[in-house]
C-alpha cells in the first residue's frame, strides 16, 4: 500500500479527575489507552463501539482538541503533537470535524455566510473579493439555496444543519475529516442523504473519512476499512468484509449480532452481552473485555492479549484475543 | 422592535399605576401622624388641625390618592413638608447622584465581574478558579457597610489616597463605588463562570478551535457573546438594586443621594417626598429592564420580541 496519510501510533488520551480544595487530580479517565491505526488517503476507515469506549476521544485527540496525554500522530508524515500552538492553528486546515449534534455545533450567534466565510478568513483559502461567490459554491455543493446564507443555524432543520456543517468543514479544502457520529442524531431518511452526500463529495474531491459511528449500518455503508474498539483499546481491525462476514474478537461477533435484519424470516443468533462496560477510570486488568466475555479464562484475566493476524483469517485482518484460532471453530455462535 | 416598545411603554404605565398605589397606601398604614411632626411636641391641637387640613389629610383617603395621582399626572409631585419646597427639586439634585453613583458601581460590577468569571472558567480547576472563588465568596458575603467602613480606615484615613465622604471628585467617588460595586462583582463572576462553562463545552467552541480560530477570539468572540445572557439580566437588576439599595453606602460616605433622602423623608413623615422618590426610582427600575430586554435580541437572534 501507498503511504498512510495519517498515521496513529499509541496514542494515549487520560482525562485527569480532579478533587479536593486545590483541583489536585486524584485519578484519571483513561478514554483512550494507547491505540496505533493508519489512514490510507481517499479511504474511509470507521472506528466503532459502544459509548464510552474512546472513539469520539480519538478523533478530537488528532486534532488536539483534546491534547493527547503521549503518543504520535503523524498527518502527511509530520507528527501533529510538536507543532506550536501556531503551527497547529495552520496545520487545521488539512484536518476537519462534523459533529454528532448539528443543533449545538453551529454557532447560534453567526449567521451561515459568517460561520464559513470565518473559516475561509483565518485560513486564507482565497482572496477576499472571492469569499462570497466561494461561500454560496460551498452551500449549493451541500444542497442549501444560496439565498439562505444570511440566515442564522435556528432557522434550519437538523439535516440542512448538518450539511451546512459539512459545508464549513469543507470550506478550507481539508484533506481528512474526521465525521464525528456525523449522522446519528438525524432521522433515518436524512441520514441516507448525509451519507450520499458524503460518499459523493469524497469521489469529487478526494477526501479521506474517519468515520466515528455506533451505527454498524451505516458503517457497512460506508466504510472500506473498520476499527472495533472497546474500553479504549482496538479489539479488532480489518477490511469491512472481513470483519463483517468473518468476526474473531467476541465482542465483535456480540456487536454484529445486535444488527435487526429485515427478514421476519431469519432465524437470528443474538449474543447479549451481561452487565455494563467496566469504568474507564480503572480498567479491567489483562484483557478489557474479560469481564463480559463468555469465553474468559484465567489467562484473559492476567494477560492483555496482543493484536494479531493468524493464518485463516485476511491479510490487514487482526484481532487481540488469546483464544482466535480456537474460537475461530465456533463461527459467531456463542 | 417598534411594536415591542411600544407594548412595553404601556405596560410600564400599568407597573407604574401599581406602585401608586402601593406608595400611597403604605404610607397612609405606617404609623405617625404627619401633622404632629410637623406642628412639633407639644404643639397645641388647634395648630396640628390646621395643618392637616392645609395638607389635605382630612379629606378621605380616595380623594387624598385621586389628588396625589392628578398631580403626577401634571408633573407635580407636591411639596416637600419638612422643607416646603417642590418635591422634583429635592429629588432632583440628589437624583443624578444616585444615578451616577449605580452607574459607575455597575460597570465597575461587569467590568470585574466578567474578567474574573472568564478566567476562573477558562482555567476551571486550577487554583486561580480556586482563588477567585474564594474572593468571590468574600464579596458576596460582606455587607457593605462594613466593607465602607473598613476601606475608609485603610484608604482614607491609614493611607490617605482617596476621600472618606461625599461626592463628586474622584478622590470622593472611589470609596462608595468600590463599596457598591463589590457584592454585585461578584454575583457577575459566578454568573459568568457558569454560563461560560456551559458555552465553552459546547460543540460549537471545538468548531470554532477546528477552523483555527485564535484561542483569544475563541473565548471572548464565540465563547462570551453566547454567554452573555444571564450576565445581563443579572447586571440589569443590579443596576436596579443599587438605586435602592445604595442607602446604605450613601449614609457610610455621607454621600447625598436619592437612599438618604428617602431615609430621611421617611423618619419624619415626609410622604410627599417618600412617594415621589419612590416613583422615581421604580420608573428607572422599569426602564431599565426594558432596555435589558432590548438588549436580549442583539445578544441572541433566536428570541423574538414581536
Amino acid at each position: 500500500m501507498t503511504q498512510p496519510l495519517l498515521k496513529v501510533e499509541d496514542l494515549k488520551l487520560y482525562f485527569p479527575i480532579k478533587g479536593g480544595f486545590f483541583g489536585r487530580t486524584i485519578n484519571h479517565v483513561k478514554a483512550v489507552d494507547g491505540i496505533s491505526f493508519e489512514v490510507y488517503e481517499g479511504e474511509t476507515l470507521s472506528i466503532v463501539g459502544e459509548s464510552g469506549c474512546g472513539k469520539s476521544s480519538t478523533g478530537r485527540a488528532i486534532l488536539r482538541l483534546d491534547e493527547p496525554t503521549v503518543g504520535k500522530i503523524y498527518f502527511d508524515g509530520m507528527d501533529l503533537l510538536r507543532l506550536s500552538k501556531k503551527q497547529l492553528r495552520k496545520k487545521r486546515k488539512d484536518i476537519q470535524i462534523i459533529f454528532q449534534d448539528p443543533y449545538a455545533s453551529l454557532n447560534p450567534r453567526q449567521t451561515v455566510s459568517q460561520i464559513i466565510g470565518e473559516a475561509l478568513e483565518i485560513q486564507n483559502i482565497v482572496p477576499k473579493e472571492q469569499r462570497k461567490a466561494r461561500v454560496e459554491e460551498l452551500l449549493e455543493k451541500v444542497g442549501i439555496a444560496s439565498y439562505q446564507q444570511d440566515r442564522y443555524p435556528h432557522e434550519f432543520s437538523g439535516g440542512q444543519r448538518q450539511r451546512i456543517g459539512i459545508a464549513r468543514a469543507l470550506s478550507v479544502e481539508p484533506k481528512l475529516i474526521i465525521c464525528d457520529e456525523a449522522v446519528s442524531a438525524l432521522d433515518v431518511s436524512i441520514k441516507a442523504q448525509i451519507l450520499n452526500l458524503l460518499k459523493k463529495l469524497q469521489q469529487e474531491l478526494r477526501l479521506t473519512y474517519l468515520f466515528i459511528s455506533h451505527d454498524l449500518g451505516v458503517v457497512r455503508h460506508i466504510s472500506d476499512r473498520i476499527i472495533v474498539m472497546y474500553l479504549g483499546k482496538i479489539v479488532e481491525s480489518g477490511d469491512k468484509k472481513s470483519i463483517f462476514e468473518n468476526p474473531q474478537h467476541p465482542y465483535t461477533k456480540a456487536l454484529l449480532s445486535a444488527i435487526p435484519v429485515p427478514d421476519p424470516e431469519k432465524e437470528k443468533e443474538r449474543i447479549v452481552l451481561k452487565g455494563d462496560v467496566p469504568s474507564p477510570i480503572d480498567p479491567p486488568a489483562g484483557c478489557r473485555f474479560h469481564t463480559r466475555c463468555p469465553f474468559a479464562t484465567e489467562l484473559c484475566r492476567k494477560q492483555e492479549p496482543e493484536l494479531r493476524s493468524e493464518s485463516h483469517m485476511k491479510e490487514g485482518h487482526m484481532a487481540a484475543c488469546h483464544y482466535i484460532h480456537e474460537l475461530a471453530s465456533t463461527p459467531s455462535k456463542v | 422592535m417598534f411594536q415591542f416598545i411600544v407594548r412595553r411603554l404601556l405596560q410600564m404605565i400599568v407597573v407604574l399605576f401599581g406602585v401608586t398605589i402601593l406608595v400611597f397606601s403604605l404610607m397612609h398604614i405606617t404609623p405617625g401622624d404627619p401633622a404632629r411632626i410637623i406642628a412639633g411636641e407639644g404643639a397645641p391641637e388647634h395648630t396640628i388641625e390646621n395643618i392637616r387640613e392645609k395638607l389635605g389629610l382630612n379629606e378621605p383617603y380616595h380623594v387624598q390618592y385621586f389628588t396625589f395621582l392628578s398631580n403626577i399626572l401634571k408633573g407635580d409631585l407636591g411639596n416637600s413638608i419638612r422643607n416646603n419646597i417642590p418635591v422634583i427639586e429635592e429629588i432632583q439634585t440628589r437624583f443624578w447622584t444616585t444615578v451616577e453613583l449605580a452607574t459607575y458601581s455597575v460597570m465597575l460590577a461587569v467590568f470585574l465581574g466578567l474578567l474574573a468569571g472568564v478566567i476562573a472558567a477558562v482555567r476551571q480547576y486550577s487554583w486561580i478558579d480556586s482563588g477567585l472563588m474564594v474572593l468571590i465568596l468574600f464579596g458576596l458575603s460582606m455587607p457593605n457597610f462594613w466593607l465602607g467602613l473598613m476601606l475608609i480606615k485603610y484608604f482614607a484615613i491609614e493611607i490617605p489616597i482617596f476621600d472618606p465622604s461625599g461626592w463628586g471628585t474622584w478622590q470622593q467617588n472611589v470609596l462608595p463605588v468600590v463599596t457598591l460595586g463589590t457584592g454585585g462583582a461578584a454575583i457577575i463572576a459566578r454568573m459568568t463562570r457558569s454560563s461560560m462553562l456551559d458555552v465553552i463545552n459546547q460543540d460549537y467552541i471545538r468548531t470554532a478551535r477546528a477552523k483555527g480560530v485564535k484561542e483569544r477570539i475563541v473565548i471572548y468572540k464565540h465563547a462570551l457573546k453566547n454567554a452573555l445572557i444571564p450576565v445581563v439580566t443579572v447586571a440589569g437588576l443590579e443596576f436596579g438594586g443599587f438605586l435602592g439599595g445604595a442607602v446604605l453606602t450613601e449614609t457610610v460616605f455621607a454621600v447625598n443621594g436619592m437612599g438618604r433622602l428617602v431615609i430621611n423623608a421617611i423618619g419624619s413623615r415626609d410622604f410627599p417626598v417618600v412617594q415621589g422618590a419612590v416613583l422615581v426610582l421604580a420608573t428607572l427600575f422599569v426602564i431599565v429592564n426594558t432596555l435589558v430586554d432590548i438588549s436580549y435580541r442583539y445578544l441572541n437572534k433566536r428570541i423574538d420580541l414581536e
